[in-house]
């Protein structure tokens, strides 16, 4: 199983039924890349900050039992 | 040639086969207890072979049931269940050798909501006959004529390949593979939506959704011997039909099937609550056509585009 095919095509699906872009992030990120991890990160943090809260695919656990 | 005669060469075909033990069991379509519900058959001997049936109703994919047997299966498959079958012998679920296939070209399926929907909600509908392309449609106090082209089901009017991809024997002669619709037309119709506009027409779409799993069971290719809605440790999605629970279940259910699913639209027919699935699956089934130039189903011999990779596959998302 390769990750890039199902990761194209998952991003692709839930793009398709209303996620926002910007909201689902892919790297990769070798173990001896510190910088690069904090660097994603920070971007991943910044852009799903400004998306702000999830709106959809949200299940209120009060309201359901 | 009509439904009446294909019917009579599969019959026929059937017991020959039964009778020289060439297998152990047919597996074919005969006559649903309600009109337009032709439900899947298994034949194990010339007599039962009798009850066999062709016509324009037969929408489940008996593909499902040709997988993982011991004994050795002649099963009746029109272009999508030959294509079904075909990927189930890709992925190993089908020893090729123990199998037959009794071909036939489709005619395309109807609809039976289309036909309902055409006659009028709430008419109770007792008898359909076939007459050439069109459909006699009968009930108290009613008889109605319907083109059959006007009913199709969505899929077989954008189908690509009507003719069985393998066959072992042929009923009848392979007519058009296609009926003139144009799946890149038609599939993904949400992509030109915004953003929230696409999550309104997909939490639509399925919020009828009573979670029977009607569309697993007859998918061919949801063969998983514990389905991940079933599973309780860890319980992956809820099992309440709450929007978020039916949206995983959908989403998930269409992911499994990436690169796998042919398109024959038994998850629209077995849906009591007439849910286009086809939708949301369509999107993925043109992704993988685009991305990865595949069709499930069309050579025994491929190679399932998730287990492989190309060096040079899109990753433009990859940061």
């Amino acid at each position: 199983m390769f990750a890039r095919r199902r990761f194209a095509v998952l991003k692709n699906l839930l793009e398709y039924i209303g996620l926002e872009p910007g909201r689902l992030h892919f790297s990769w990120i070798s173990s001896a890349e510190a910088q690069k991890f904090q660097e994603t990160v920070k971007t991943v943090v910044e852009e799903v900050t400004a998306l702000g809260p999830a709106k959809i695919l949200i299940k209120d656990i009060r309201k359901v039992a | 040639m009509d439904n009446q005669a294909i019917a009579e060469e599969i019959r026929s075909l059937a017991k020959k086969l039964l009778a020289d033990g060439v297998v152990d069991c047919v597996i074919g379509y005969t006559q649903g207890t309600v009109p337009m519900r032709d439900r899947p058959y298994f034949a194990y001997s010339p007599e039962e072979a009798e009850n066999l049936t062709w016509s324009s109703f037969c929408c489940n994919n008996l593909a499902n049931f040709a997988r993982k047997r011991a004994d050795k299966v002649a099963v009746v498959a029109q272009g999508c269940v030959s294509r079904s079958l075909v990927n189930h012998i890709v992925e190993n679920q089908i020893d090729r050798d123990k199998l037959v296939v009794i071909g036939v070209p489709s005619p395309g399926m109807v609809d039976h909501n289309k036909v309902q929907a055409a006659v009028g909600a709430g008419k109770i509908i007792t008898e359909v006959v076939e007459d050439g392309d069109d459909l006699v449609v009968k009930g108290k106090g009613f008889e109605e004529r319907i083109a059959r082209k006007t009913v199709l089901r969505d899929n077989c009017f954008t189908c690509v390949q009507r003719n069985p991809v393998i066959v072992d024997h042929m009923i009848g002669s392979p007519g058009d593979d296609t009926h003139g619709g144009d799946i890149d037309k038609v599939a993904a119709p949400w992509e030109k939506l915004s953003a929230e506009e696409r999550w309104a027409a997909f939490s639509e779409n399925f919020q009828d959704c009573i979670r029977c799993y009607a569309c697993r069971d007859a998918c061919p290719l949801c063969y998983c011997t514990v389905c991940f809605v079933d599973e309780s440790n860890p319980q992956w999605c809820g099992k309440t039909q709450d929007e978020a629970d039916v949206a995983t279940f959908h989403i998930l259910r269409a992911f499994h099937c990436a690169g796998r699913c042919t398109d024959c639209g038994a998850c629209e027919s077995a849906c009591p609550q007439g849910i286009k699935m086809r939708r949301l699956t369509s999107k993925i089934e043109k992704d993988i056509r685009e991305l990865y130039d595949y069709r499930p189903g069309m050579d025994p011999e491929a190679i399932p585009p998730m287990s492989v990779y190309r060096p040079d596959d899109p990753q433009d998302f990859i940061k």
